[in-house]
């Protein structure tokens, strides 16, 4: 029983996703960073993409972000085979990526950042329109940010990265890419970013987190993608599987959920072969 | 009763961006007051210590000098002020940008020599010379900006470079001649020195610019107002639109007092107009919003898909062109173009102005107002000090030591800002 549950597509099986990726390659000189990827994402699903340092998260993301290509593979958006050369090409796909970094301008309001590069207003700015839909995202967000008149320098660590994402939420997005939004934040900062995830679900967004908190990911994400070495090592629904299955797959131990799948996998075909 | 609710059924509902219960939000006249008193203890500084420093120096050399305040004095103060003050507006932008452009003086120097060859020697119409200088300036802020963003070189090294290229083009275009005198017929020398704005001409602009500044400001509220924001009553604005009309109107019936010699000259008029045209461009245009954001993080500009190169590139053309137009501003105010037009104090005065007006070093904030207050102090020194017959010496003394000051209350101001949250 178990066994059947660890396969993901159950769930979904009369959805398309989102966005399916297949067979993707990608090496920087002699590393080989990513070996025959695949993943889905479903609209309104949050999938936590977990792996040491150096399993090629980040490499993955930088492919969907368009910030370099990939060798070999193919990427298909809403069932049509797409490339994506640039950051502005995944954009106008409708993936949204908010790098660890958040590339917030400190100097500027929280409004002027949300809007930052595609500002309302013909000649000049629309300044009331633009505030009113902050305070429209910021609510359905959920959002607790004091005032969106004050420069983001003022904000603590969450409120800075909620701006980032709804920023990343203006151009409606089908998918949204997070890269290690908790990692520098505390505990009440953190639960206050992991509602805005399930929010995030709830409009229906595709959700990527990366993440390196364990905890964050089984709190959350409907679905665990475990890289390791470049190399897919295994796919969980979060509801089915322990903490240490996960943790397995993540360190490649060798008695695990994966190798034991593989293993009824095998026997299941010998069984038919026969 | 067990639930006491803060806000009673049948009020109106708060406004969309002051329901959040952490806000700090002013409701009274006091608590507006002691806002303000906050905002400045957190660094937020804003223009009150270039006011500050304003006064007092008006007040220490009225008492050293009582012609200092006189109407005649004052017009020519202000005008004397506009040419290094419009090459100010272009020190501003660059930094903003968190750049610098160290050869607006030589800039200005080659502009003065291109309008004095050219009117003397050439014999060509005014008008066409100086789109010819302001040409010239555009075509240098070209080619900064190419070479800053093709190469990324630091701009103070190309400007340091162009501080000498242009100063060589200067020379070289003076030749032998050395100093040319521009005659006092030609409608520079009227512009730039000569001339005052006609009063019923200068009390009609103020009005123009308190009824512009009160239309602005209900209009916003009542934008603000219907989308369900909040807005500031119309009695704060109406006092302030009030304020400056009077003010406005005070000045220029005092310095009319002066007789036909004194006033608001035409290129004061200007320069401030300039200044309303920049302030306008900064704050409330699309270009102006990706200025900012490039000073502050040009990263984040890059990949919210701003074309930061073209930003860079416009403002040091722009730079460039206003150090042409300060210099033109500069040759008909001295009714000459020499060797040393440009060189000098041209330079550091027209980016201390920039810089003791407010606007950082650090790039990211500040405004073209502080253009306007920082020459005011920047001359209202070198003016009172003339006056005093005290020679240059002691002035570039006091010039550093006020520039001195300024990036110190800058620096202090932004270490502060970040202890309070708000760098
Ligand atoms: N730009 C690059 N040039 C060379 N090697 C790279 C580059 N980016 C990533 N790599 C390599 O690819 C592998 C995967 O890296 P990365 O995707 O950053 O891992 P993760 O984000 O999972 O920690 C690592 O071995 C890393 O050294
Ligand atoms: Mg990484």
């Amino acid at each position: 029983m178990t066994l059947v549950s660890e396969v993901s597509s159950g769930k979904h099986e009369s959805v398309d996703p989102v966005m399916s990726i297949r067979g993707i390659n990608k090496g920087f000189g002699a590393v080989q960073a990513l070996t025959d990827i695949s993943l889905d994402i479903y609209p309104g699903e949050v999938v936590a993409l977990v792996g040491d340092n150096g399993a090629g998260k980040s490499t993955l993301v930088k492919i969907l972000a368009g910030v370099h290509p990939q060798d070999s593979g193919t990427i298909t958006f809403h069932d049509k085979l797409v490339s994506i050369p640039t950051p502005a090409a995944s954009r106008a796909l409708g993936i949204a990526t908010v790098f660890q970094d958040l590339a917030l301008c400190d100097n500027l309001d929280v409004v002027s950042n949300l809007f930052l590069g595609r500002e309302i207003g013909t000649i000049a700015l629309n300044e009331v329109e633009m505030e009113s839909r902050s305070w429209e995202l910021l609510r359905q967000l959920s959002a607790k940010i004091p005032s969106v008149r004050i420069p983001v320098a003022s904000l603590s660590g969450g409120q800075r990265q909620t701006v980032a994402i709804a920023r990343s939420l203006i151009g409606e997005p089908s998918i949204v890419i997070l890269d290690e939004p908790t990692a520098a934040l505390g505990v009440a900062q953190t639960a206050e970013v992991l509602n805005l995830i399930e929010r995030l679900r709830e409009r229906g967004h595709g959700v990527l987190l990366i993440s390196h908190n364990l905890a964050d990911v089984q709190a959350v994400a409907d679905r665990v993608v475990v890289l390791r070495l470049g190399r897919n090592n295994g796919e969980f629904r979060v509801a089915d599987v322990s903490y240490e299955d996960i943790i397995a797959a993540i360190t490649g131990a060798t008695d695990n959920v994966v190798t034991r799948r593989e293993a009824a996998v095998r026997a299941q075909t010998e069984e038919k072969n026969k | 009763m067990t639930q006491t609710p803060t806000v009673p059924m049948d009020s109106p509902p708060a406004p969309s961006d002051l329901q959040d219960e952490r806000l700090i939000r002013p409701t009274g006249a006091r608590d507006t007051f002691t806002a303000q008193i906050k905002r400045i203890r957190t660094g937020d500084l804003g223009s009150l210590p270039v006011i500050v420093g304003l006064v007092i120096i008006f007040v220490i050399f009225q008492i050293l000098n009582n012609a200092f305040l006189g109407p005649q004095n004052l017009s020519d103060l202000l005008v004397g002020a506009t040419s290094i003050g419009v090459t100010a507006i272009g020190i501003v932008l660059v930094l903003l940008l968190g750049q610098i452009d160290l050869s607006v003086g030589s800039m200005a120097g080659l502009s003065s020599a291109i309008f004095g060859v050219l009117l003397t020697q050439a014999h060509w119409p005014e008008w066409v010379i100086v789109v010819v200088a302001l040409a010239a300036g555009a075509l240098v802020g070209l080619l900064y900006g190419f070479l800053f963003v093709r190469f990324g070189v630091p701009s103070f090294v190309i400007t340091l470079a162009g501080l000498l290229a242009l100063l060589g083009a200067q020379l070289a275009l003076l030749g032998a001649s050395g100093t040319i005198n521009i005659p006092f017929t030609t409608g520079l020398v009227a512009f730039s020195l000569l001339d005052y704005v006609p009063s019923w001409l200068a009390y009609v602009l103020a009005v123009i610019a308190a009824g512009g500044y009160l239309w602005s400001s209900l209009s916003r509220s009542r934008k603000r107002t219907k989308a369900g924001l909040s807005s500031p009553g119309p009695t704060g604005t109406l006092v302030k639109a009030a304020i400056l009309l009077v003010a406005l109107g005070a000045i220029i019936a005092y310095l009319n007092t002066g007789g036909n010699t004194a006033g608001v000259g035409d290129s004061f008029v200007m320069f401030v107009i300039l200044i309303v045209i920049m302030n306008y461009v900064l704050t409330r245009t699309r270009w102006g919003r990706s200025v900012y954001a490039v000073g502050g993080n040009v990263e984040a500009a890059r990949r919210a898909g701003i074309k930061v190169n073209r930003v860079y590139i416009v403002v040091f053309v722009l730079t460039s062109t206003f150090a042409a137009l300060g210099g033109l501003l500069y040759a008909g105010h001295l009714g000459s173009a020499g060797l040393d037009s440009g060189s000098g104090d041209y330079n550091l005065d027209a980016i201390a102005a920039a810089v003791i007006g407010g606007t950082s070093l650090f790039g990211g904030r500040g405004s073209a107002w502080s253009a306007l207050l920082g020459i005011l102090v920047i001359w209202s020194i070198s003016n009172g000090l003339s006056l005093l017959s005290l020679d240059s010496s002691v002035r570039f003394m006091i010039t550093g030591g006020v520039l001195l000051l300024a990036v110190i209350v800058d620096s202090l101001s932004r270490r502060s800002r970040a202890a309070a949250g708000r760098a």
